[in-house]
């Protein structure tokens, strides 16, 4: 009896993921997981009596009214930091519970249980500190650029011998404080790994850390779940689990990665080149301080303007750097306009925009785009040669014709948009400096493309103030009169 | 033996149905898919809370809290911000789209 009831609710969880394939189902989906949970939870105190119940309440209170603060604070950019943070709190909730169970005297374990504690209490170790360092790192608390230690691979194998020879001994350990000790040691280890593992990716690689780190949480539930003897936990733990399995696979064929070479790259990596997306700082002064620069950058500004007026269909390819010049408004704004104006306005969205698989759709959502114009890159790459426009708006290495030109780059082979297919190509990005690869983009220098260097932010204003002042020159009643209703 | 063999059952049963349902979610809907699969990992909260089914010690008593206010964090805040996310998402809106 007790196994079908659980199987039901494991159906219930099964629910709502299958309610996640479309997008307006999705909310239902995500409340048919809570309930599911809940469900699972009140089951537990139904079937255990609970000793200390105003410790266990106040601690769900505490916890809980936090993380509701928390989520209803965060903003969507600020997602990703939020998320990996939160699995660093799994983690911890996994290790502390295999360590209690583990060290408990008044239950004795079997085998089975002890080996999987002590997985558990590493796993759920990692996670806590690999999260901690990843949230760190995407909120910009640490420098998102790796950190490389003198021989960090030796160091990490290292660490990862000594996981294992603890983690043995603590199996074998003769007196339960001998155990105890090992354990912590066990813990400090785990950490100290999990520390040096996440420190040297840098910050375009955080998509596949933070699924990995998905997967890992879920992999932690699911051995404290054979400590605690509950299938519950056993089973939510894996779907987890599966789901940070095929979003890290994902991640890594996206970025033409492959997954051993994102978290043991070798040494020698072209590291000096700085990244294109920690210059947001600096993003205030464009290079406009002479006149003569000045005066092209107004050229260029007409040139686009006059594109974007001519164009019947327009791509838009945003990129992490709109999210850095905090954009996203800007230019729903003017695609908006320009759907006002007739045109078909479409957004390509690589899987790799932004700092977490699908991370771009969610911003571009906060920012009012409706979902049915985002489009992913394998339906809309065959549109680009029947394309009049493709609007760049900080995105570079997604776009870089030189992975599939060029043999022997870090992006040679890495799926990309074809944006050089397109008849023009307007390119807001801040400069034309490499990207987080370090390899020249080629479409840069293409005579059908139009750079319009600087901040994207104020480019796209300037962009829009340019253009109705080319409008109002040549009047057009319907449109203005579709944009005021729009504004 | 008959347990190891149930929990493994459990296990990868619950890991090909998750992979086969979560291969179906477009990649539009992959970071809400995170972070509700990240509240879900936080299931550990039963864990935690079948610590307090025998007799605890202090020590017990402090990181069996511990253990319970991180999980709820997490899983609260997990579903929270997801339902956030999700409201975001909007079809079509009421003004004309050109015909494509």
């Amino acid at each position: 009896m007790i196994f079908f009831i659980d199987v039901a609710v494991i159906f219930a969880l099964i629910a709502g993921i299958w309610q996640f394939r479309e997008p307006r189902q999705a909310k239902f989906g995500n409340l048919t997981a809570a309930g599911a949970l809940t469900c699972a939870f009140l089951l537990v105190l139904y079937r255990h009596e609970i000793m200390d119940m105003g410790i266990v309440i106040a601690s769900l209170l505490v916890g809980g009214l936090t993380g509701f603060a928390v989520a209803r604070s965060v903003s969507m950019i600020q997602i990703p930091a939020m998320v990996a943070f939160q699995h660093g709190a799994g983690g911890a909730a996994a290790f502390v519970v295999s360590l209690v169970e583990l060290t408990r005297a008044t239950n004795t374990l079997d085998e089975v249980s002890e080996i999987s504690g002590v997985i558990g209490l590493t796993i759920g170790a990692v996670t806590f500190s690999a999260s901690m360092v990843a949230s760190a790192k995407l909120s910009n608390r640490i420098r998102q650029t790796p950190h490389i230690l003198k021989a960090h691979n030796y160091l990490l194998s290292i660490a990862l011998g000594g996981l294992f020879m603890v983690g043995v001994s603590s199996f074998y350990s003769s007196t339960s404080d001998m155990a105890l000790i090992l354990y912590l040691v066990q813990i400090l280890l785990s950490v100290f790994w999990g520390i040096l593992f996440s420190i040297r990716i840098g910050g375009a690689d955080m998509p596949v850390l933070i699924s990995l780190l998905n997967a890992a949480a879920g992999l932690a539930a699911s051995f404290c779940g054979v400590v605690t003897g509950s299938q519950l936990l056993i089973a939510f733990g894996a779907t987890v689990a599966a789901s940070g399995s095929i979003l890290t696979h994902v991640m890594c064929k996206a970025m033409n990665r492959n997954l051993f070479r994102v978290f043991f790259p070798e040494q020698k990596r072209p590291m000096d080149i700085p990244e294109k997306d920690e210059r947001s700082s600096t993003l205030l002064s464009a290079p406009a301080s002479e006149d003569a620069e000045a005066s092209a950058v107004v050229q260029g500004l007409k040139k686009a303007a006059t594109a974007i007026l001519n164009a019947e269909t327009v791509i838009i390819i945003p990129g992490y750097g709109m999210a850095l010049a905090n954009a996203q408004m800007n230019v729903a704004e003017l695609a908006q306009w320009m759907v006002a104006m007739g045109k078909d306005v479409k957004y390509a969205i690589h899987p790799v925009a932004g700092r977490m698989p699908g991370h771009m759709n969610v911003l571009l959502a906060e920012a009012g785009v409706d979902y049915d114009m985002l489009i992913e890159m394998e339906t809309i790459n065959f549109d680009f040669r029947y394309t009049d426009l493709v609007l760049i708006v900080g995105a570079c290495d997604v776009v870089n014709p030189a992975a599939i030109d060029v043999e022997n780059t870090p992006i040679s082979g890495m799926p990309i948009l074809m944006a050089h297919q397109a008849k023009q190509v307007v390119c807001c990005n801040f400069d034309d400096k490499p990207g987080y690869s370090g390899v020249e983009n080629s479409l840069y220098k293409n005579c059908n493309t139009i750079m319009l260097p600087g901040d994207a932010k104020k480019t796209i204003n300037q962009l829009l103030a340019s253009l109705s002042d080319q409008q109002h020159k040549a009047p057009n009643v319907k449109v203005s009169a579709l944009y005021l209703m729009d504004g | 033996m008959a347990n190891l063999l149930l929990m493994t059952g459990v296990f990868i049963a619950s890991f090909i149905v998750g992979t086969l349902l979560i291969s179906k979610v477009p990649s539009l809907l992959h970071t809400p898919l995170m972070s509700m699969t990240n509240a879900i990992s936080a299931v550990t909260i039963l864990g935690a809370l079948i610590l307090f089914s025998v007799e605890t010690s202090v020590v017990e008593k402090v990181l069996g809290a511990l253990a319970i206010i991180t999980a709820s964090f997490n899983v609260v805040g997990g579903f929270a911000i997801t339902d956030r996310m999700l409201r975001l998402f909007k079809e079509k809106r009421t003004n004309e789209q050109s015909p494509y």
